[in-house]
């Protein structure tokens, strides 16, 4: 996996709240043997008309939203299924964090496995940021994984929350399966304590 | 010692190693695996050169994306085709055992679990599927996990996880005719909203719990998810032993009984915390419905539908307004009344037989609404042979319902079973989402006795105005 320490870029809101993985990727994209190509179909129902012609008001048409690299949800993002196909479509449209103020558990978990940031801000801060977007559509935010910190157009750096075991993965770009591969005597000593 | 939840019980038990700083290495004692969310999990251990460790304790079907008509017909759909075929060259290539479409003991994989006694009190048991809590009625510790962590588990029978916290909803009473477990938990949902559990492990206690049969433990622990819950569990009991007894992977004879000592070991102990509780009250409970687009808005079906002029947070208000345009709802209306274009029995939470006994004891000698479609989709082929044993099927077809080949079918829609866009569907599933059950499709979550009762009436009904 790859290293992540710092990237920033531009912001693509998308205020509603309790956003769930039926909308990020409907259900019907998923009979795929792949990780990839799910990109376009990110957000379909809300992003293509009846015709599947792309509807123009919807944020991710806009130009600005080309290249963004967060995502900035409503309340509680990732409700819903378990699919990891929602992450993996998220970034393959390019992005590389979603903001929100909870995410769901298996949402979270997903995410973080495939290096994609999950970043929880308290209600103000995320308040606070939509505003500094409407204003100014292309600002950009920065993360800094190291110092788990977000700085925001006006330059105040504010601190995230993150499992301190993914984000040392991610930093170093090592992933989880390996790191469950050398506990092979401790699960060969339960599997034997436990026949 | 510290008297100890049922929840604590099973983790304690199950964490083979931790290491400052690092989420617990936690072991599994059954993987269940579908075709939508394994296949690039088994890409992942062939480009590593891996092995599934324990292949005895993974067991596969085919259930999301499979037809419900008529099976001797070949698939018409490619890509759906494509994920059957290689889920079937996946389990024959690593030696795990598999449930395929032709198989007679095929279903949804939590219906098919508990319902062949692979499923059993003290496991810990997932799935790449977030309604693996279902499998919590039994006394386990059961939870949905993504495909990344689908190979961890096919790797290394373990997971990384971080204990969650524990919840512990007490429902006392009991039910009043034509109120089920599933208004139990679409009650809980409205009342905690979907993302009221994150975090946490439900634990679900109380006389009414206790009245519940394996069935409605199942149909509460089901939708524990969409409470946001990791898992839901049921502390077993003689019901669960009684409901597992015979079946074909339960243990037999000796080993039976040592296993029914050792279950009965699981309960929480007198005075064991939970970080957070919460009462409901069974007595007080209505039949209820979902009214927008998701599970969380929920109601009695009484009850009118909520106006988003009535809420002060902004955020809510523009959620409320957005799910009540996108089904097209009056604010402070009954959703009494209110006509159909579908109604579908089946799913996960509720395509079991006691569910579909309610549905037809409603049915029976009825006939469904004109220019209604109705879908009955059993849970598993072996609940449709039961059903057809009990001549279920003559009363659903002569009622004018749709009786079909077991699978998920309009639950997910992935199959070609859908709502059309803009219709109105009482569905007996789990998922309200915007377009869950088709594009533009409309959801309303009810009962099995609600949707029955819709079913006859071509318009949502209150069950109790038909049951005597
Ligand atoms: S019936 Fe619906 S909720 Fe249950 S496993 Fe199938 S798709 Fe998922």
């Amino acid at each position: 996996m790859e290293k992540i320490t710092t990237f920033s870029g531009r912001v693509v809101p998308l205020p509603n709240n309790d956003v769930d993985t039926d909308q990020i990727i409907p259900a019907r994209f998923l009979k795929t043997t792949d990780k990839s190509g799910l990109a376009s179909n990110l957000f379909y129902d809300w992003r293509y008309d009846a015709q599947g012609a792309p509807r123009p008001d919807f944020v991710l048409n806009q130009p600005e939203s080309q290249g963004a690299a967060f995502l900035l949800a409503g309340h509680n993002f990732g409700c819903g299924s378990s699919r990891e196909h929602a992450p993996w479509a998220l970034q393959g449209f390019g992005f590389r964090a979603v903001i929100s103020t909870e995410f769901a558990d298996i949402f979270q978990n997903n995410s973080l496995k495939n290096g994609f940031l999950p970043l929880v801000v308290d209600p103000s801060v995320h308040r606070n940021l939509f505003e500094l977007i409407r204003q100014n559509p292309q600002a950009e935010l920065s993360v800094d994984l190291g110092a788990q910190t977000l700085t925001l157009p006006d330059g105040r750096a504010i601190t995230f929350p993150i499992d301190p075991f993914s984000r040392t993965c991610l930093l170093n770009g090592v992933d989880e399966l390996g790191y469950l591969l050398r506990h092979e005597d401790a699960i060969r000593s339960y599997e034997f304590a436990h026949a | 010692m510290k008297p100890r939840t049922l929840f604590e019980k099973l983790w304690e038990t199950h964490v083979v190693a931790e290491e400052p700083d690092s989420p617990s290495v936690v072991y599994i004692d059954l993987h269940l695996v579908h075709e939508v969310t394994s296949p690039q999990a088994f890409s992942e251990l062939r480009q590593r050169g891996l092995k599934v460790r324990q292949p005895q304790k993974t067991v596969a079907t085919v259930d999301h994306s499979i037809p419900t008509t008529d099976r001797s017909l070949p698939l018409t759909d490619a890509l759906a085709a494509k994920q059957i075929e290689q889920l079937s060259t996946n389990a024959r290539d690593f030696g795990i055992r598999l449930y395929d479409l032709h198989n007679a003991q095929q279903g949804i994989v939590h219906i098919i679990g508990p319902e062949l006694g692979i499923t059993q009190p003290g496991m810990t048991i997932v799935c790449g599927d977030s309604h693996t809590s279902t499998h919590g009625a039994f006394g386990s510790l059961a939870f949905g996990i993504g495909t990344s962590e689908v190979g961890h588990v096919l790797a290394t029978q373990c997971l990384l996880q971080r204990r969650p916290k524990t919840f512990n909803v007490r429902v006392e009473g009991k039910l009043a005719p034509g109120v089920t477990a599933k208004d139990i938990i679409l009650a809980l949902i409205a009342r905690i909203g979907v993302g009221g559990g994150t975090g946490h492990v439900i634990e679900y206690s109380g006389s009414a719990i206790r009245g519940t049969s394996m069935e409605g433990r199942m149909t509460i622990c089901n939708m524990s998810i969409e409470g946001g819950a990791r898992a839901g569990m049921i502390a077993p009991d003689d019901t669960t032993f009684e409901y597992l007894a015979g079946r074909e992977f339960a243990p037999k004879e000796a080993a039976w009984d040592a296993a029914v000592t050792r279950w009965r070991q699981l309960p929480g102990d007198e005075g064991a915390r939970f970080d957070r509780t919460l009462d409901l009250d069974a007595d007080k409970l209505e039949p209820m419905i979902t009214y927008g687009t998701n599970p969380g808005m929920g109601l009695s079906i009484t009850a009118r539908v909520p106006d988003p002029d009535d809420i002060t947070d902004a955020s809510g208000k523009a959620a409320l307004t957005k799910a009540l345009a996108y089904m097209n709802l009056t604010p402070g209306k009954s959703l009494l009344g209110h006509p159909l274009d579908v109604v579908f029995i089946g799913s996960c939470t509720n395509a079991r037989m006691s569910d579909l006994r309610l549905a037809a004891g409603l049915l029976k000698g009825k006939h469904v609404a004109r220019n209604l479609r109705v879908l009955v989709v059993p849970g598993s082929q072996q609940i449709k042979r039961q059903a057809e044993g009990e001549g279920l099927d003559e009363v659903f077809r002569a009622a004018g319902a749709e009786w079909r080949e077991a699978g998920c079918s309009m639950c997910i829609a992935m199959n070609g079973d859908e709502v059309g866009a803009g219709e109105y569907c009482v569905s007996t599933s789990n998922r309200n989402f915007e377009g869950r059950q088709g594009k533009g499709a409309r959801t309303f979550l009810a009962s099995p006795l609600t949707a029955a009762a819709s079913a006859i009436n071509g318009y949502v009904t209150d069950a109790r105005t038909m049951v005597n």
